[in-house]
């Protein structure tokens, strides 16, 4: 693990605009990131959250402004994120075992895309985070729709790296898995940054240090004003799916 | 059924030997390169390069015939061809905001309409059967040696690079994060398949390419945990198929691409078929 400059912060955006072809999907956002910070982003859909963090990691080149990453460009940190993509977009028949796909996220740290000895053990000791232990032999389609989940967070996991970006890691989730996941990520952001795509927001709101809503611009609120009286006045009532018409705070933004 | 190994046996028939060994030896790239293509789901693209095979065929012809360059034979052409549209595809597939689907389209009908216009252009009678549906009697000992290089490429590449094709067609992006050259890496998929597809040619015609690079990876896929298991069991179907195939097309005095072909397909839908009853017994 690299040595960090406290002083810079993880992610800086400044001034990003982005568009598919005419459209503008995100506009004018400015955010920093600093160390060990937790941030979940919320947000309708086809507001920008998964441009947003494609942006971060470098798959996307922002029209305007510029994303720094550790102080350097996106392709440069690279290696230096771990990144859990969402789980829908997996062929579901892939011959592949649990043990390849974790290996994947050794790739890039390896020479010539072979693992030494050294890899393998990073790569169980991630499956043993997300309690997966004695899963590498089994078949990747062979898993339930949770546990597969739990893989992609382990292949990212053995990636090291400084900061972790998950888009909607618990939409195949159940809730003990779920509370798991959030004790994993609560010990994993004691030396890593975290950044969550998520549509849910009741255990977001106990863990997250703040909450990014993205629908074209991005507001950040500290979780601290998202108390539980907050979430009822804004949802109506203790629901765990965020609604997107509400509006998040007085004179701030409104979605729609 | 013993005069096919008479056959084999008999020293004044060497190309029903040759035909036979470039058959099985060939099964091992087609069963590496098609389980890749399967797993990524680009079968088209490989159709598409396979259909391009006949503009380069008909550029060897033409040149070697109405322009006398003897050197530019219809096998030196069809790499060309098959290469070119490799990398066509390829930027294509990186760059272009068109639908990727046109595009293939595209490049599959004009690669047959150039074939065929070299070939109207060329003195003599050419028949663009043999091209088209494939004979694998036609093959010859350079063809052999083409085959065991084949082997040996691919092997080698797949062997070495294992692990960055299998990251390319699992999760593309992924790869990119983890620093891999995904566009390099995918332009070298496309050009092993080229070549595997030229080969493909001389034993099954272009029309049928897409069917043996396909159905034995297909089929593999059932049986397959892994990737390297899935090609270990395509490579031996479709060395199967190739065997069974030149069997009957002998016995059965019939021509050997289709036959292969059918029993591929046949095979293919009796797999489907057994595993669909088990999974339903299973409920």
């Amino acid at each position: 693990m690299q040595k960090i400059d406290t002083l810079i912060p993880d992610v800086q955006i400044k001034n990003l605009s982005f568009s598919y072809d005419q459209n503008r999907v995100l506009t004018d956002v400015n955010l920093d990131i600093h160390h060990l910070d937790s941030i979940c982003i919320v947000g309708p859909n086809g507001g920008g959250k998964t441009t947003l963090i494609k942006c971060i990691l470098g798959l996307l080149t922002p029209e305007q402004g510029s994303v720094t990453v550790f102080g350097k460009s996106p392709e440069q940190a690279r290696l230096r994120m771990g990144y859990v993509p969402q789980y829908a977009t997996f062929d579901p028949y892939f011959p592949i075992s649990v043990m390849e796909v974790v290996c994947m996220g050794r790739l890039g740290n390896s020479h010539g895309g072979r693992f030494s000895s050294a890899d393998r053990a990073q790569a169980v000791a991630a499956l043993e985070q997300v309690d997966l232990g004695g899963y590498g032999k089994r078949s990747f389609s062979a898993l339930s729709g949770g546990q597969r989940q739990r893989v992609l967070i382990s292949r990212a996991l053995a990636s090291g790296g400084d900061l972790l970006i998950l888009d909607e890691p618990t939409a195949n989730i159940d809730h003990t898995a779920e509370t798991h996941f959030f004790d994993l990520l609560g010990s994993l952001n004691k030396q890593m940054t975290i950044l969550m795509v998520t549509h849910e927001v009741g255990f977001a709101s106990t863990f997250f240090k703040r909450i990014a809503c993205v629908n074209n611009q991005v507001v950040i609120h500290p979780t601290s004003e998202l108390t539980g009286e907050l979430i009822q006045n804004m949802y109506g009532g203790d629901l765990q799916m965020i609604r997107h018409d509400h509006r998040c705070c007085e004179g701030g933004h409104s979605h729609e | 059924m013993n005069e096919f190994f008479q056959a084999l046996a008999d020293p004044n028939l060497p190309f029903f030997r040759y035909a036979l060994i470039s058959g099985l030896l060939a099964s091992i790239p087609f069963g590496i390169i098609g389980s890749l293509v399967v797993v990524r789901r680009i079968s088209y693209i490989a159709g598409a390069i396979s259909h391009c095979v006949l503009a380069g065929v008909g550029l060897g012809l033409y040149l070697q015939q109405a322009v006398g360059i003897s050197w530019f034979t219809p096998f030196v052409g069809a790499i060309l061809a098959a290469l070119l549209a490799a990398v066509i595809l390829t930027v294509v597939s990186l760059h272009a905001k068109q639908r990727e689907d046109s595009v293939i389209g595209a490049l599959w009908a004009a690669g047959m309409a150039i074939g065929l216009l070299f070939i109207a252009r060329t003195p003599g009678y050419n028949d663009p059967m043999s091209y088209l549906f494939g004979n694998i009697l036609l093959i010859t000992k350079s063809d052999l040696y083409f085959v065991i290089i084949l082997d040996v490429v691919v092997v080698a590449a797949v062997s070495i690079f294992y692990n960055k094709f299998l990251a390319l067609c699992f999760d593309e992006e992924f790869a990119r994060l983890r620093g891999l050259n995904t566009g390099l890496l995918y332009l070298a998929l496309l050009c092993l398949t080229a070549i595997t597809v030229v080969l493909l040619v001389r034993i099954v015609g272009i029309v049928m390419v897409i069917a043996l690079l396909t159905l034995p990876a297909a089929i593999a896929g059932n049986f397959a945990r892994n990737l390297w298991q899935m090609m270990l069991f395509a490579s031996g179907f479709c060395a199967l198929f190739i065997f069974s195939g030149l069997w009957a097309s002998y016995s059965l005095d019939l021509p050997s691409g289709p036959v292969i072909i059918m029993i591929a397909t046949v095979v293919y839908l009796l797999v489907v078929l057994v595993l669909r009853k088990i999974s339903f017994g299973r409920a």
